[in-house]
């Protein structure tokens, strides 16, 4: 596997070809916001906060989904780039009904910590303030969509490591809601085999152990990666 | 010619509230309605909810009592899994509702109603507030200060913060008490119940010069309503529901928290959006009821501690006997129930083992409608949920202490005004009167509508014809 070279905040970095601009910077100990990323997946690109500048180009790249090449030059903390990622994060709270005051996660959500990184102090877009429902009919765990980012680590985590696929997206824009099987309950979702993938991979409050109450539930999103891991090394 | 005087907004409570005074066309008090201006919707708005975040959302309601809503909904919630709590869960709950009544009611007496009662009703406005008694006697007021920081900081020690702890859950509770919070604890009770005493003979030294505010800040025959125990002692947290009447004869008693809407009904008025509880049996309004310290020392056979007993006793005594049918004796009834807690909290302090052992029991949904009741500061509060199979909020009813004191409060307005209204127009003695004795009552607005807002009151005068005269208060 032959190596690249590039540049990432002025700074001489070196990565395998097949690697991405994320995987590189994580590498070099550069820090680039994500949310839809989670180690042991593939990537999405669906939340759009790893954007970067790559010189040469006036279209932002997700980060996580653009391969290194060789003589690169990215930036990853612009002016602009702050504002787009601040932006994008008001958006993600304008749309739902995210209330961490008496969220389930609160102190142990991304979203949250998202917010602060970014320096959101209050949110310029008027709310959507949908009404969405919350699903607690499975025996373990709920889903308010409330607090669903759409991220589909959720999907991803099922479908991928669990292998079974139970989550899905169904609807369009601000309309898609995550659906278990052919949109049951998830108490009904007959695929589903409780193994709890999801809230392990759910960056926020939305999927939770049923009976949490405010700012109880920990996530434990890396325990997605050690899963693969593990797997990889034993077949 | 009839007319109107309007108090706006009314100062030092809990929330936003304006009075008006209607007058008849001879110029004498008809009427006084103490108008809760703002609206929350709590009730509408946990609808979907799952049961278990009821505690916390509902604790939002009020930044003095989350208390008080944390510990009635977790109680509902214990109705829903239909179990009965771990014991050392049931001990750490009322240790944490005794340091909630002893944090609200030093907050009520000391910065709220101190300066009214240790400064002077009609002393200047600009000092009569918590700065002024701390100017007048720092001691005094560092120590009623310090008594709330000791109830607050027995919250802290138990649920992580003193606003708002996410703790008391339904099925039990999520943390113990450390042995170093024991500790911290005991060390703290010695001086806060020298405060406390030293509160209560600051106030008999004031009963022989308040004759007049004793027979007009709300002084009028009404029921009362609150817990007690089994035997009929002074309660807080457990027990079941009791009305007396103003004679003292027991009207209804041993009442589960379940059949609270037998005795409880409530009624609206198109002018303010707290709702006005009545007896349900006499009808609205007949069956005006009061809540809170005075109700609950009224109902109860005694309290139970040593030194609260005698209190009561003597309170009774002072008072010309019980049931005490003046409003102003709240703020007498507010300290010995501090007294009490005290007296309760080391108590339980005193066993190692309390609050030991499982804390929290686990259970499904198991019934689909519960109700959950304890003694807030102000008064009996009612938390009433029902749930659908999985454990969803589809009903929630509230009934807050202050609005089970709404017509006892209007009908106090009306009797200060009545003797102190002097020709059409307003003065600063009668909205400091009146404001006084709505302030013997500590209500808190915030909760009782489930209202927000900045605390102050206006007041109204208003003619038979529907004008406004004249009105009065800080930003007029």
């Amino acid at each position: 596997m032959s190596a690249k070279t590039l540049t990432i905040d002025g700074q001489m970095v070196s990565a395998g070809a097949d690697e991405s601009i994320l995987q590189a910077a994580r590498e070099a100990g550069i820090r680039i916001p994500t949310l839809c990323h989670l180690d042991g997946l593939s990537e999405m690109g669906a939340c759009r906060l790893c954007l970067v500048e790559v010189v040469g180009t006036s279209k932002l790249q997700p980060a996580c989904h653009t391969s290194v090449a060789e003589g690169m030059e990215v930036r990853t903390d612009t002016e602009r780039l702050r504002a787009h990622r601040r932006a994008i994060v008001e958006l993600i709270f304008a749309e739902r009904n995210h209330v961490c005051a008496v969220c389930v996660a609160s102190g142990h959500c991304e979203l949250q910590n998202l917010a602060a990184a970014v320096g959101m102090t209050h949110v310029r877009y008027e709310y959507l303030a949908p009404s969405c429902a919350v699903d607690i009919s499975h025996a373990r765990f709920g889903i308010d969509h409330n607090r669903c980012v759409l991220c589909t680590r959720c999907v991803r985590a099922c479908d991928e490591v669990e292998g079974v696929h139970t989550w899905d997206i169904a609807g369009r824009g601000t309309e898609s809601r995550l659906i278990t099987d052919l949109h049951v309950p998830w108490g009904e979702a007959a695929s589903c085999t409780s193994c709890g993938k999801c809230l392990l991979a759910c960056p926020t409050g939305a999927i939770f152990h049923r009976g949490s109450t405010v700012a109880e539930l920990e996530h434990e999103p890396t325990r997605i990666a050690a899963i693969v891991a593990a797997r990889s090394e034993r077949w | 010619m009839a007319q109107t005087i309007v108090i706006d907004p009314v100062t030092r409570i809990e929330g936003h509230a304006k009075i008006s005074i209607y007058l008849d066309d001879a110029g004498a008090v008809r009427d006084a309605h103490f108008h809760v201006t703002e609206f929350r919707g709590f009730e509408r708005f946990c609808l979907g909810r799952p049961f278990w975040e009821m505690p916390a959302i509902t604790a939002r309601i009020c930044g003095i009592c989350p208390v008080s809503h944390i510990l009635a909904s977790a109680k509902a919630g214990d109705g829903i899994l239909a179990v009965a709590i771990p014991p050392g869960a049931e001990q750490l709950r009322r240790l944490m509702n005794l340091a909630q009544i002893v944090q609200s009611h030093a907050l009520s007496f000391f910065h709220l109603s101190g300066p009214d009662l240790f400064l002077g009703f009609e002393s200047d406005p600009a000092k009569r507030n918590i700065f002024g008694l701390v100017a007048a006697d720092p001691a005094f007021a560092r120590g009623g200060i310090r008594l709330r920081q000791f109830g607050q900081s027995i919250i802290e020690a138990l649920g992580g913060r003193k606003i708002h702890p996410a703790w008391a859950v339904p099925g039990g509770v999520r943390s113990g008490l450390t042995a170093e919070a024991r500790a911290v604890i005991a060390a703290g009770l010695p001086e806060a119940i020298q405060v406390a005493e030293g509160a209560l003979n600051r106030f008999k030294g004031l009963l022989a010069r308040c004759e007049e505010e004793i027979a007009t800040y709300g002084q009028f025959p009404s029921l009362f309503l609150g817990l007690v125990g089994e035997d009929g002692t002074w309660e807080h947290h457990g027990g079941r529901l009791r009305v007396m009447d103003a004679q003292g004869n027991i009207l209804a008693d041993h009442i589960a928290a379940e059949h609270y809407d037998e005795l409880i009904g409530e009624a609206g008025e198109p002018w303010s959006y707290l709702k006005f509880p009545y007896y349900r049996p006499q009808g609205y309004p007949e069956g005006i009821y009061r809540v809170g310290p005075l109700a609950r020392l009224n109902i109860c056979r005694s309290v139970g501690t040593p030194v609260a007993d005698a209190e009561l006793v003597e309170m009774r005594q002072r008072a010309g006997g019980g049931p005490i049918s003046a409003s102003f004796f709240y703020h007498y009834a507010r300290l010995v129930e501090i007294v009490a807690a005290l007296e309760r909290i080391g108590m339980l302090i005193a066993d190692p083992e309390v609050g030991t052992g499982p804390l929290r029991a686990n259970a499904g949904v198991n019934r689909r409608e519960a109700v959950g009741v304890s003694e807030a500061p102000r008064g009996t509060l009612f938390h009433h949920y029902k749930v659908d199979e999985d454990g969803l909020i589809t009903y929630v009813n509230l009934i807050i202490a202050t609005g089970q004191n709404n017509l006892a409060m209007n009908r106090t307005v009306a009797q200060i005004a009545r003797r102190y209204l002097r020709g059409d127009r307003l003065d600063e003695g009668l909205l400091n009167r009146v404001e006084a004795g709505i302030r013997a009552y500590d209500p808190c607005l915030s909760c009782s509508t489930h209202l927000a807002g900045q605390p102050t009151v206006e007041l109204a005068l208003i003619g038979p014809d529907g004008t406004v005269i004249d009105q009065i208060g800080p930003d007029l």
